[in-house]
């Protein structure tokens, strides 16, 4: 079967989606689309045996084949898990929107319409082996993130998520696309995996670390890492299945992906360690840390996302240190990416089920602010034990699946101080510390979540509705996550040996041959390690911190506000919006005078530059003609004619001695021997001045003030610079001449060819006739442009008629 | 008060043929000598100018009965003509051809296909000089 063809039915169906919701009323839209995601689902189930063995599937079909441009699916352990998480999730989640959306008050055709987009092109990123089609599918996931953020477009932080949302992960896929193409140059192909072959000549590339780089801004923006998270809280604008699918458990994981597909490629690179580990577990950390900031149940969990994500990031970070320890060495990192894989489907779970939940909660209640919240547990006992179940497992407890992957995060981060390449054995201490740290916040903020909401004092009077509890219909997705959130920590191998190990295969093929190779054992009970001792730890601090959180929590209020990076990403915006306008509004003044200071000063600056940048200036006397006393007396008058123009007080003295300078150049002509262009420019002149005297005799009468030209510095020296800058490229260009003139070709020819005798004339209308028969249309433009412009007065006209009514 | 132009008037029926005859000269003696389309265009403009001065636009257009537009349009249409009918005989456009004749009574003359584009020139500038003299001063 090919494999790649899957990749667009969701699109495909996309296409059917509003005919049905016009047609089929009746039924709510979301089954139909249900069908898409399980039989997805059930398609790529029947690849597993074959990753398990350490198999790939792979098929394509050419998109422009001229350019070596292709969709390519090629399905390892990694791509398989994310498919089976985007159709597995994608399922629960169309379910659980069925009663969520209501179907006579929602624009179900666009909701599912843009679902369905985002699942094709979340399946394209995942299972492209082609760097161009990866790109394709990557902002196809963050236009139809954007238009699903947007999906209550009348309510302005809907939209305002939705493009913040849109500015940072667009930002950051074309930082990608350049990291892209930067490795299709270094490495000749676009294949991922032909790449990954190549990695250790490419390593040492010039623009190695340069791609490394833009990738990983792609990968950061879009799994909303330090310091691009920000879009994430306010994507949370979105209908809650979106959060629950884009936000918690597949989009944002993109990022992930793009990590983990990529650490064969740049293991090899400490910058690669260092960016990825360090950076997520600063995001770890900082997202755990004000997750308690928030009230809203959702802003909450996005935080925790950030968090959670970082915490997956660091551990893959850590997974690529393997390269350089090599297989023997029985070191933690091989662990790491296992750890991280793991860690990566479990978060899958429990967040989306608690997203489920916060949903619920919101559709039950009306409101999602957890200080109106309270006392829900007898209420909602059903909703209540699922959140308890995702909240526990978040916090890392047993016997939630969670906790495996915590102990093995702390694992994984213990044991990098023990590595001793890149400065990791002096500064790696701080990550065990960091990481445990943000663990115990994570415990509080997992605590203040479920007990906050389902304990404590009912509030009745502040909800806008009277709370009850959900529908069954509701309640199965976030049941069916949360009983495998319990299932996985009991059964972890299966899932390991199903899952897991083909994806570990498929990020660090440089250790292992087949899936065998992975000799990992997860249990639950692993003795009494430090690990264990620090998950007391964080249990003891934790409880401690939760019960005092009314005491310490009002501390958050003091952070600055002007300081956040929410307000740095508004102040972006707010320059690049005002700033420019205000930057453009300072020298687009509307001023044609203005305009035209720009135009000559750059004419002054590029040419006067590259003359002297080249060296061109030369000036050589050797084939000048002596001067004659007319020409010098005619000069005189023609320079006695422009001071006249420049100083007269009056525009008619203008005027008159532009007629002069015409004709002077006539009297040049002729001095010169150009009759023809004498008798031209003499009647031409004439006609001229005929016209520039209408024109100041129509002059209003205010504006006829006769008054010198003002002097201004910058005009003098403008047009001073350009009479300067024109003279030396003449005299240069006189003095330099390369190619002799044509004109004795035409000398020669003029009688034998052309049967002529006029070289002007013969020139005009026969050697270069083209030119001519355009000039003359030239002229028959402009004369229909003068009647257009005094007969079609279409305003004056009816100010007119209304006069004479 | 309406002043009286006899002197100007007469002047004027005498000059308007000589400027008339010279323009007609100097068109076509522009294969040789200096002249031209352009330049016998705009002589035969201003000749006509001048009967515009000497009388007025009413009497200019009843004496002289040409639509300038038109004349324009067509000058521009000979002009490509010209150029295009070289194509018929399979040489490249704006390719000219001339030769010598006896003609009775002028004697041994050169036609030449290049007069016949630089009759276009002559009637578009005409054409376009009135045309932009006219309008503006037709105009109120």
């Amino acid at each position: 079967m090919s494999f790649v063809y899957f990749i667009f039915i969701p699109m495909i169906v996309a296409l059917v989606i509003p005919f049905l919701y016009k047609k089929v009323s009746g039924i709510h839209t979301g089954w139909f689309v249900l069908v898409v995601p399980v039989v997805l689902f059930g398609l790529y189930t029947t690849l597993l045996p074959m990753v398990q063995k350490g198999e790939a599937h792979s098929s394509s079909f050419d998109w422009i084949p001229s350019l070596d441009i292709s969709f390519i699916s090629y399905i390892d352990g990694l791509s398989l898990l994310f498919s089976l998480l985007i159709t597995g999730i994608g399922s629960l989640v169309v379910l659980y929107s069925i009663f969520y959306l209501d179907k006579t008050r929602e624009q179900l055709h666009n909701f599912y319409v843009y679902l369905l987009l985002f699942m094709t092109a979340m399946l394209g990123v995942v299972q492209s082996d082609h760097l161009i089609s990866l790109y394709f599918f990557w902002e196809l996931t963050s236009i139809s993130s954007f238009l699903l953020i947007g999906y209550w477009y009348k309510r302005d932080r809907s939209r305002f998520g939705a493009l913040k949302s849109m500015m940072i992960t667009v930002f950051g896929g074309l930082m990608m696309l350049g990291g892209f193409v930067l490795l299709s140059i270094m490495g000749d192909t676009y294949s991922i995996r032909e790449l990954i072959a190549l990695a250790p000549e490419l390593a040492n590339h010039k623009w190695f670390v340069w791609s490394l780089v833009l990738v990983l801004l792609g990968a950061f923006t879009k799994s909303a890492q330090f310091p691009f998270y920000i879009w994430l809280p306010d994507a949370m604008e979105a209908p809650t299945p979106v959060s629950a699918y884009l936000h918690s458990a597949t989009m944002v994981k993109a990022g992930l992906y793009l990590v983990a597909r990529f650490t064969p490629l740049y293991a090899s690179s400490e910058y690669w360690i260092w960016l990825v580990t360090g950076i997520g577990l600063l995001t770890l950390f900082w997202g755990s840390f004000f997750a308690l900031k928030q009230t809203d149940l959702k802003g909450i969990l996005a935080f925790s996302t950030v968090s959670q994500l970082g915490l997956i990031m660091s551990l893959l970070g850590a997974g690529a240190i393997s390269f350089h320890t090599g297989v023997e060495d029985n070191s933690i990192f091989k662990y790491a990416a296992f750890a991280a894989i793991f860690h990566l489907v479990n978060h899958a779970t429990f967040k989306g089920c608690l997203f489920m939940i916060a949903g619920i909660i919101d559709h039950e209640t009306g409101t999602r602010d957890i200080r109106k919240l309270g006392g829900l547990m007898s209420l909602m006992p059903i909703t209540f034990t699922i959140a308890l179940i995702g909240s526990f497992s978040m916090a890392g407890l047993p016997p939630f699946n969670g906790f495996l992957s915590k102990e093995m995060f702390l694992t994984g981060m213990r044991s990098i101080s023990e590595f001793d390449l890149f400065a990791f054995d002096t500064w790696g201490i701080l990550f065990p510390i960091i990481a445990w740290i943000a663990s115990v916040f994570t415990f509080v903020y997992s605590f203040y979540f479920v007990f906050r909401t389902f304990t404590g004092k009912h509030k009745p009077e502040l909800l806008p509705k009277q709370a009850h509890e959900a529908p069954i219909g509701m309640l199965i997705s976030p049941a069916i996550l949360g009983s495998l959130v319990v299932a996985i920590f009991f059964i972890p191998n299966i899932i390991g040996d199903a899952l897991v190990k083909p994806a570990v295969m498929a990020i660090q093929p440089f250790l292992y041959t087949s899936t065998s190779d992975i000799k990992i054992h997860v249990s639950a009970w692993h003795g009494l390690t430090p690990e264990l001792w620090m998950t007391v730890g964080i249990i003891v601090l934790g409880y401690l911190l939760y019960l005092t959180l009314s005491k310490w929590q009002p501390l958050y209020s003091k952070f600055p506000e002007g300081f956040s990076l929410n307000r740095l990403y508004d102040c972006l915006m707010f320059l690049s919006e005002v700033g420019t306008n205000r930057l453009s509004r300072l020298y687009m003044s509307g001023y044609m005078r203005s305009y035209l200071v720009y135009m000559f000063t750059g004419i002054i600056l590029l040419t006067i530059s590259t003359v002297f940048i080249q060296n061109a200036f030369d000036m050589s006397f050797a084939m000048i003609s002596p001067i004659r006393f007319y020409e010098l007396i005619i000069a005189l008058v023609l320079v006695a004619g422009t001071v006249t123009i420049l100083l007269a007080k009056s525009r008619l003295t203008s005027i008159i001695a532009l007629g002069a300078v015409g004709y002077t150049v006539a009297l040049f002509f002729v001095i010169f021997n150009a009759p023809d262009l004498a008798l031209t420019q003499l009647v031409i002149e004439t006609v001229s001045v005929a016209l520039f005297l209408l024109a100041f005799y129509h002059l209003p009468k205010l504006n006829r003030h006769e008054n010198r030209m003002k002097f201004r510095l910058g005009n003098a020296l403008v047009a001073f610079g350009v009479g300067v800058t024109v003279t030396i490229v003449a005299l240069s260009a006189h003095s330099q001449k390369l190619v002799p003139s044509i004109s004795s070709y035409y000398e020669e020819t003029v009688y034998t060819e052309a049967g002529g005798g006029n070289i002007v004339n013969v020139i005009l209308v026969d050697y270069r006739g083209f030119d001519t028969l355009f000039e003359i249309a030239v002229l028959a433009i402009a004369s229909l442009g003068i009647i257009g412009m005094i007969k079609l007065r279409l305003t004056t006209k009816k100010e007119v008629n209304r006069n004479e009514n | 008060m309406k002043t009286n132009d006899v002197i100007l008037q007469t002047t004027t029926k005498l000059i308007f043929f000589i400027i008339i005859l010279f323009s007609i000269h100097i068109f076509f003696a522009g294969h040789y000598a200096p002249g031209g389309g352009f330049v016998g265009g705009l002589l035969t403009a201003s000749g006509i100018v001048l009967l515009l001065l000497a009388y007025d636009i009413k009497t200019v257009s009843t004496a002289l009965p040409i639509n300038y537009t038109v004349m324009t349009a067509i000058g521009l249409l000979v002009a490509l003509a010209t150029a295009a009918g070289s194509i018929i005989f399979n040489v490249p456009f704006f390719t000219h051809a001339f030769d010598y004749f006896d003609l009775p009574l002028l004697g041994k003359q050169s036609l030449h296909t290049a007069m016949l584009f630089d009759t276009g020139v002559y009637l578009v500038v005409v054409g376009v000089t009135m045309t932009i003299i006219q309008s503006i001063g037709a105009d109120d």
